[in-house]
């Protein structure tokens, strides 16, 4: 029990390890502000271009979806940090992730989006278009509000993960939470600033967590 | 990359990510990974899906302390990244006197995980069945336990199919994650072989093998999205 | 003629709301009893406490001579006892019109899949559906569904058959079959106490018609007389917002 609290909640070396554990965590949070909103945004987009009447273009945007749904962030993470150098475009860390998270991200926001805007009815678009909206205004102020707004719990859970995810970071030497904890946990030999980590992952998203988990039951209903 | 020709050029593209003789050597090596990657993700599936599906029901009794319990892990568990918990298991439990391979631990972490938000899917569409068909059968004389495993369950199953295959989906492709604790997966033999080699091809091969592995199952998960659409009665 | 269900002062509340003020209700075998009344005057929630579906506040059901309130009896085999038919059908739509049928007969009478489909078939023959018995609820219509809702009460052999509202939900032209499978249930001798708003149906059918509001029975006699003669004021008033 002594060995375990020593190795796991060892409050001394904690607190050496808490400044740079803050800092590891104000870089996840900067690097999620970077990757959520453009996560966001590409996927809007894709998801739009996947409603084309081209049907090349279409199938692309389904391929391109289902292409970066099937590889796994971390290897997509690694291929460009690692593989694009060898191309001849030396990239940061920084950049690397935001490039992996852009393309896994796009394709997952936009499922989500995809699924919402089939979900309201075509009587709303004829509606809009019969009262002589365009296409695009037709999308823009009638279908994709209420389509946000049905789909909102899946945006907010995939935004969740999104968060989980730039722990990956760590791989390519990142300096977010994860990674500083690491460090420290390798510096000290102690497990203790992984635990303090893992404390301020709940931190940041038990009550989002549980907010998500009501909000599912409802919509389960 | 002594003879690698000018960089932009379409032979160097081939040279770097393409070249036969780096495929030919480490196909060997991927192939080892791509088995290992099979496995964990077949025993991740499993076990994940049948701990979570057993939470949800042990859920529905509604006893009080029991289910506090099963909410605070299934919380914490979709709270915190796996790679925080992998790493945590992979180096926390050595230092009191707990050895786990790589191999342990990732199917460890995957599993809860999985069971977490399989136990929250399961445990919406348990809610989601109506009361009306917990009436009926009750009303012919089924027990609590008959009613929730014949009547209401496969309901449950039915209406969470889509959502639990995207999410199985998702947790699965962390096996990649094992590379961290050298677990001999696709990406770990990947990466080794690039450092060794000094190319990006066998960044490639892993790529294109993981592409290969989970296109179909992404595939069939949409197949099952539309195939599933529940109509309730 | 003897009681074969017999409820005395049945109380039911929910939080502050009285749905049931002490009801006393006694069922003769053989008899067809109709409960009527506005909506929320208690008569469905007085029919799921003969089964315990609703737990009572208060009072006694007794149901074969059994005490259906004492702890020990076990409810399953009861209730199986006392069909029960829902206003919303309530079939188990991942199952097949047959399995709807089999499950209890498998489950709580212990019969072999073998046996159980027998019986499944000649009950679904009885309402009419016998070439249906492969098609999911999904695939039938409300009135066939009901039917088979009918078929499934039937096959545990119950000696009471409770309806809830068994029309409400359907196309006035989807009526008539229901009706009709409840006839020949009448006139095979079935004792039935049936919660509905067809008073034709009660007129013709009904040995006997209860009239309930705000959770008590106000009034009950012959069709003839609920009908015709009506002495209660709320029964009168009631009668003529039906348009009867």
């Amino acid at each position: 029990m002594e060995m375990l609290i020593y190795n796991f909640f060892n409050f001394e070396i904690m607190a050496e390890a808490f400044p740079l554990l803050l800092r590891g965590a104000g870089q996840t949070l900067l690097l999620c502000a970077a990757v959520i909103p453009l996560g966001l945004l590409g996927g809007l987009i894709v998801a739009l271009a996947a409603r084309t009447r081209r049907r090349v273009l279409r199938y692309a945007v389904i391929a391109f979806i289902d292409l970066f749904r099937a590889v796994p962030p971390l290897v997509l993470l690694i291929f460009v940090y690692a593989g694009l150098p060898f191309a001849g475009l030396d990239i940061s860390p920084f950049a690397a992730v935001c490039i992996a998270f852009l393309l896994n991200n796009s394709a997952y926001f936009a499922e989500i989006f995809r699924a919402g805007i089939e979900s309201i009815g075509a009587g709303q678009t004829e509606a809009a278009r019969s009262t002589g909206l365009g296409r695009l205004q037709t999308m823009a102020y009638v279908v994709l509000p209420q389509a946000t707004r049905n789909v909102l719990p899946d945006l907010l859970s995939n935004s969740i993960e999104v968060v989980k995810l730039t722990s990956i970071a760590s791989v390519v030497s990142f300096q977010e939470l994860l990674y500083s904890a690491d460090m420290a946990r390798s510096l000290t030999y102690n497990s203790s600033p992984l635990v303090m980590a893992a404390a301020m992952y709940l931190v940041l998203l038990w009550p989002v967590v549980r907010i998500l988990s009501r909000m599912e039951h409802r919509v389960g209903q | 990359m002594s003879t690698a020709p000018e960089a932009g050029t379409w032979a160097h593209f081939i040279e770097t990510f393409f070249r036969p003789d780096l495929i030919d050597q480490y196909a060997g090596a991927i192939g080892k990974g791509v088995i290992v990657t099979c496995e964990i993700a077949v025993l991740v599936v499993i076990c994940g899906l049948a701990l979570g599906m057993l939470l949800a029901i042990v859920r529905a009794y509604r006893i009080r302390a029991l289910s506090l319990i099963i909410v605070g892990l299934v919380d914490l568990l979709r709270s915190l990244p796996p790679l925080v918990i992998i790493l945590l298991l992979y180096f926390g439990l050595p230092t009191v006197g707990l050895t786990l391979s790589g191999f342990f631990v990732l199917w460890l972490v995957l599993t809860l995980v999985l069971a977490a938000f399989a136990e929250e899917i399961f445990w919406a569409g348990i809610l989601s069945v109506r009361k009306g068909q917990w009436e009926a059968a009750r009303s012919t004389g089924l027990g609590f336990n008959q009613c929730l495993i014949y009547v209401v369950v496969p309901q449950a199953i039915r209406m969470t199919v889509a959502p639990l295959t995207n999410r199985t989906i998702a947790i699965t492709k962390n096996t990649a994650l094992g590379t961290v604790i050298g677990v001999g997966e696709i990406l770990n033999e990947a990466s080794t072989a690039q450092s060794f080699s000094g190319s990006a091809t066998p960044l490639m091969m892993g790529a294109i093998a993981y592409i290969l592995l989970f296109i179909p199952v992404v595939i069939v998960g949409r197949w099952i999205e539309t195939r599933f659409q529940w109509r309730r009665a | 003629m003897a009681a074969i269900l017999e409820a005395r002062g049945l109380w039911k509340s929910f939080g502050d709301f009285d749905a049931l003020k002490g009801v006393d209700f006694t069922l003769n075998a053989g008899e067809l009893v109709f409960v009527i009344g506005p909506s929320g005057s208690g008569k469905s929630t007085m029919l799921r406490c003969f089964n315990r579906l609703e737990e009572p506040t208060d009072g006694s059901v007794m149901f074969e001579g059994v005490d259906l309130m004492n702890r020990s009896v076990d409810i399953n085999l009861m209730r199986r006892r006392l069909g029960m038919v829902f206003q919303q059908f309530n079939l188990y739509p991942h199952l097949t019109a047959r399995d709807n049928v089999t499950l209890a007969l498998r489950k709580v009478l212990g019969k072999s899949r073998a046996e159980a489909n027998e019986i499944a078939e000649a009950m679904l023959d009885r309402v009419g559906l016998g070439d249906k018995a492969d098609s999911h609820p999904g695939a039938l219509s409300g009135g066939q569904q009901q039917r088979v809702a009918i078929a499934r009460a039937l096959a545990l052999e119950p000696s009471v058959m409770l309806f809830d509202e068994p029309t409400s939900a359907l196309d006035p032209e989807l009526v008539g079959s229901v009706l009709q499978v409840m006839q020949q249930l009448r006139e095979a001798g079935m004792t039935m106490v049936v919660v509905s708003h067809e008073m034709r149906f009660a007129r013709a059918a009904a040995d006997r018609v209860i009239f309930m509001a705000d959770g008590e029975i106000l009034e009950e006699g012959t069709p003839d007389k609920i009908f015709g003669a009506p002495e209660h004021a709320r029964t009168r008033e009631f009668m003529q917002e039906i348009g009867q």
